[in-house]
């Protein structure tokens, strides 16, 4: 009908007729609409999945609660059994932190290092590139799978191949002191996204700032630490804040390691359940002891008490990242 | 390569580099090429043994020896004795194409709002996007389990699919992105030309994004495919409704120590991925790239 009604293009500002005026009230009430149209999907999925969820949450978890009675008020008690009482916790938490702290570190800084050497390869840059970024294609539950075969001590190849050099190969994923360390090859393995991510990055450094540091006489490390670093340091932060995110939600790597080598130590087929955290819970990280208390033993409301210490834990980093955004995210157009 | 080798006196001639620089630059590219291939056999080997195990006999499975003798290919056929694997995969193939299906869907108009279109409220929404995408699922996972519940969802891949339909955060930020990119001329020509708001988005927009359509698709499939977490909590209890990851993670411990079957199995559920990955490896690679340097 109207031509005037989108775009926000609005044309000569003179004397507005009472006419126009109703006009284009009703063109910003029509735009309006628009906008609330297809906004709404989300505004509804936001609401039912995750705003009321993440209140009740809060409510449930001063109660006891198992699903089939209704919940019961507790007061502070689950809180206070998670700081106190329970012998899971603390070890749950160690052990994610372990991987936030030592596995992520380490992936991003493979992810580097490899997306630095494609960079300065001369022969096979899409070959390598393929093969580095294949694993990360292998569905978690497979890759676990395939690891805990690999690195099984009884006919796994990898002490295979050890004990053909002579050496006695470890227990790897059934050594409570080898587990964590054998999830981090598994991780290194995945890592093709990060260093796609750096890989990209890498070339989009302007060549001519190589240049005049060369002139300089800048070497090998001054160009790293003064031309390369600085400029892609926003990925670097990338990189470790998908980390940090990801390894607060690590969950099912640890569930399928932890199941399948107990399973193949002789511990019995059995409930899954009793093998959580095997070997000595090096694997039961944080979510996963959430998902035992919450959906194994029908802890509803200790487990919402868990979810809740989740939440303020990853509020926070959320918080750090989204005010340090305008250091990596990079908006592209006009934006303000 | 070998150019002009004349002396030049003249401060530009830094071209001609000394031979010792040369020879130091060849080494490294050496042995940057040898710590290359040295990782990607590394890399590559995982793949390799899951291959020849799952072509092994049990026995042979059980000793310690690599290579399989003779090659036992009727393990492929055997899994699926072992369990309903073409069931699962029926059910995993549901909850990705539907998920995906949906979160195009709902998506889309919901990344072109909050691009395309000024109005107020935007950023503090597009911020909620943002928190929403980086929480870890397990904070809200008990109310809508026990919202799943009280709807009689659970045991199904229902629970699964249904948030798709109302606007997946990581899509949606990842299409938001890429139509910032998209010059808004496009856009204004077509509305000069009579096209109405609707069509400005479907014709002109979601056109020019059908690359980023693409491979945001291709995560959220892929995401689903490989999901664990959430098939193993809505479908658990229910067998007939298992995803592929589930069943898979159960193989094995139903199954005690037959790992030619259970790697023959590891092998048929990365395989559909790995074909997609081929099939698409632009996508991918352009997918990926847009999340860390765009976005």
């Amino acid at each position: 009908m109207s031509t005037a009604v989108a775009g926000g293009a609005v044309g000569t500002p003179a004397a507005p007729t009472p006419d126009r005026l109703r006009a284009r009230r009703k063109a910003a009430w029509r735009r309006r609409r628009f906008v609330l149209l297809l906004m709404s999907p989300w505004l509804v999925g936001f609401a039912i999945f995750f705003g009321y969820p993440l209140i009740y949450s809060v409510y449930l978890s001063f109660t006891h609660y198992d699903l089939l009675s209704a919940p019961r008020w507790v007061g502070l008690a689950n809180y206070r059994f998670l700081f106190g009482a329970d012998q899971q916790v603390w070890p749950a938490v160690y052990n994610t932190l372990w991987m936030i702290v030592i596995a992520v570190p380490l992936q991003v800084l493979f992810a580097f290092s490899v997306a630095l050497m494609i960079t300065r390869a001369r022969l096979g840059v899409g070959f390598f590139r393929t093969v580095f970024y294949l694993p990360t294609m292998a569905p978690a539950v497979a890759a676990t799978l395939g690891f805990v075969f690999l690195f099984n001590p009884a006919t796994g190849p990898v002490n295979t191949i050890l004990g053909a050099i002579g050496i006695q190969g470890p227990l790897w994923f059934q050594s409570p002191s080898l587990s964590k360390p054998s999830l981090t090859l598994l991780g290194i393995w995945g890592v093709g996204n990060t260093m796609i991510i750096f890989l990209a990055a890498l070339l989009d450094v302007p060549k001519h700032l190589y240049e005049s540091a060369e002139l300089d006489g800048a070497g090998w490390w001054q160009r790293m630490r003064w031309v390369t670093l600085p400029t892609i340091s926003p990925v670097i932060l990338f990189a470790v804040v998908i980390g940090v995110i990801e390894g607060l939600q690590y969950f099912t790597e640890g569930y399928v390691a932890s199941t399948v080598a107990a399973g193949g130590a002789g511990g019995g087929a059995g409930d899954a359940t009793n093998n959580l955290g095997y070997p000595q819970d090096s694997t039961l990280f944080y979510p996963l002891l959430l998902y035992q208390q919450g959906f194994r033993y029908f802890n509803m409301g200790y487990a919402s008490a868990m979810a809740v210490m989740l939440l303020v834990v990853s509020l926070a980093v959320t918080v750090v990242i989204l005010r340090r955004s305008d250091r990596f995210v990079h908006y592209a157009g006009a934006m303000r | 390569m070998e150019a002009a080798p004349r002396p030049l006196p003249m401060p530009l001639a830094r071209r001609r580099i000394p031979k010792a620089v040369r020879r130091k630059r060849l080494l490294v590219a050496v042995a940057d090429h040898a710590v290359l291939i040295g990782l990607a056999i590394a890399f590559l080997a995982p793949f390799v043994f899951i291959i020849l195990t799952a072509l092994m006999t049990s026995d042979q499975a059980l000793s310690s020896h690599l290579w399989p003798e003779p090659f036992h290919f009727s393990n492929f056929a055997d899994v699926f004795d072992r369990a309903p694997l073409f069931r699962y995969g029926v059910n995993t193939f549901l909850y990705a194409g539907l998920a995906t299906i949906g979160m195009l869907i709902s998506s889309v108009p919901v990344a072109y709002a909050l691009s395309k279109l000024r109005w107020k409220g935007r950023d503090v929404v597009f911020i909620l996007v943002l928190v929403t995408m980086m929480l870890p699922p397990q904070v809200t996972i008990v109310p809508l389990y026990v919202m799943f519940s009280k709807l009689h969802l659970i045991g199904s891949i229902w629970p699964l699919v249904i948030p798709n339909w109302f606007g997946d955060a990581f899509s949606i930020f990842l299409l938001r992105q890429f139509f910032l990119t998209i010059p808004d001329e496009y856009a204004d020509a077509a509305r000069m030309d009579g096209a109405g708001e609707f069509r400005v988005m479907l014709h002109v927009v979601v056109r020019l994004a059908k690359p980023a359509l693409v491979a945001v698709a291709l995560f959220s499939f892929l995401f689903a495919w490989n999901d664990f977490f959430g098939p193993l909590l809505y479908t658990g209890e229910n067998q007939n409704n298992w995803t592929l990851s589930v069943g898979l993670a159960q193989f094995r411990t139903l199954h005690q120590v037959q790992w030619n079957l259970t790697m023959a199995a590891t092998l048929l559920f990365m395989a559909p991925v790995i074909a997609l990955f081929f099939a698409a490896q632009k996508a991918f690679v352009e997918g990926v790239t847009l999340t860390g340097v765009k976005g």
